[in-house]
């Protein structure tokens, strides 16, 4: 074997470990790496009563509601699965928070469920359109909101 | 292949193809930016913001292109020490970070009006910040390679080394519930309407231009230094 192959040899096997030690760690982390919980992981896991936590999800279609004060919203965040978690915030909105569209909200879980949140963050899915594209057809406005993710994949 | 490896072969060919690199590039992306600037409808959600597209994401490929330039040269510096190759992966990381400074500005400046937010530690955010730290390193090292005499070897197996953020970049939104949309652009597939799709691809063509220009331009910087330097030492031996 000549010298130039006992090196290819030798960086090849050291690639290797390195993806296997990154792919284990990457694998550590797939909880703790997470930016928010969705619905779903919530419920499954709820963590503890006044911890600072992250929920995200798809603003649930007719759920946003003000309350009389008029800056207390209530609406409810829904996920990949049939859960849904009831939220209510009172602050300025973003301007792309939208029923239907994706959200990340900031605050603690309430002792009955209700997650009360500091802070939205807006979160919208991959797609691109123009706006002239919003008159589009009923068939199309349906085909695209069959395949919108609202970015949770 | 190996016909380029030879320093003298390299500059005649980097010699007229660094500026028609440059200039092909530099008019590519003022005409995509003119028409991604001006000549698209604003998005449904988004607005006029959606423009700053037209930089993020071909800084952003760029960026993770830079590293993987660096890691693929230096695996041939490694097993073929071909000194070339060692100058071709420094090349790359000065243009690599400027990139990947871009693309997080502009990240940041877009995140504010739609997210909300200038900054969030999600993980495509954090590990792109992590690229930027990685260039710096990494230009660090090959530098105290050069001018401090520790061996090349070392810049190039951080290169190697820091290959492993590169597909935690890119799977980053998949792996991890993240506040960046996963990719618009998958195998084959797009999620980005043709209008917008159409003036980002010849702005990726252009500034990828732009970068191979540039990296070839640095290739010629780094060779006269080194050659400057092994003139100065054996005029200092010979008047010993």
């Amino acid at each position: 074997m000549k010298a130039k192959h006992q090196r290819l040899v030798l960086v090849l096997l050291a690639i290797v470990a390195l993806v296997g030690a990154a792919l284990l760690a990457v694998y550590a982390l797939r909880n703790q790496a997470s930016y928010f919980y969705l619905p779903e992981q919530m419920q499954a896991d709820p963590p503890a009563v006044g911890q600072a936590v992250r929920l995200g999800g798809m603003v649930a279609p007719g759920s946003l509601e003000t309350l009389p004060d008029g800056i207390t919203v209530t609406f409810t965040v829904t996920g990949r699965e049939a859960s849904a978690i009831p939220v209510r915030y009172a602050g300025i909105l973003p301007d792309l928070f939208v029923e239907g569209s994706g959200v990340v909200a900031e605050g603690r879980l309430a002792a009955d469920g209700t997650f009360e949140a500091d802070n939205l963050l807006a979160k919208h899915d991959e797609n691109y359109v123009p706006r002239e594209l919003q008159d589009m057809s009923e068939h199309q406005a349906a085909e695209m909101a069959e395949e919108t993710t609202v970015g949770l994949e | 292949m190996h016909g380029f490896a030879n320093p003298k072969r390299f500059l005649a060919l980097a010699g007229w193809l660094t500026p028609v690199l440059l200039t092909g590039g530099l008019l590519l992306t003022a005409a995509a930016l003119f028409w991604g600037f001006t000549q698209v409808p604003p998005d449904r959600l988004m607005g006029e913001t959606v423009r700053i597209i037209f930089i993020h994401v071909p800084t952003a490929w760029l960026g993770m292109g830079g590293w993987t330039a660096i890691a693929v040269s230096s695996l041939v510096f490694l097993v073929w020490r071909h000194p070339l190759a060692a100058i071709a992966a420094r090349g790359a990381a000065v243009p690599g970070l400027v990139f990947t400074i871009i693309c997080l500005v502009t990240g940041s400046v877009w995140g504010r009006p739609t997210w909300g937010t200038w900054w969030v530690w999600d993980g495509r955010l954090t590990s792109m910040l992590v690229l930027a730290f990685l260039y710096i390193a990494y230009i660090a090292l090959a530098q105290a390679a050069q001018r401090e005499g520790i061996s090349a070897r070392i810049p190039a197996i951080f290169g190697l080394l820091g290959a492993v953020n590169i597909p935690i970049i890119n799977r980053s939104v998949v792996w991890w519930n993240s506040l960046h949309q996963p990719p618009s652009i998958t195998m084959g597939k797009s999620a980005i309407d043709g209008v917008f799709l159409m003036p980002l691809l010849v702005a990726v063509l252009g500034f990828s231009l732009i970068f191979g220009g540039v990296v070839l331009a640095r290739m010629r910087a780094l060779l006269a230094d080194i050659q400057a330097e092994a003139r100065l030492r054996r005029r200092a031996m010979e008047a010993d």
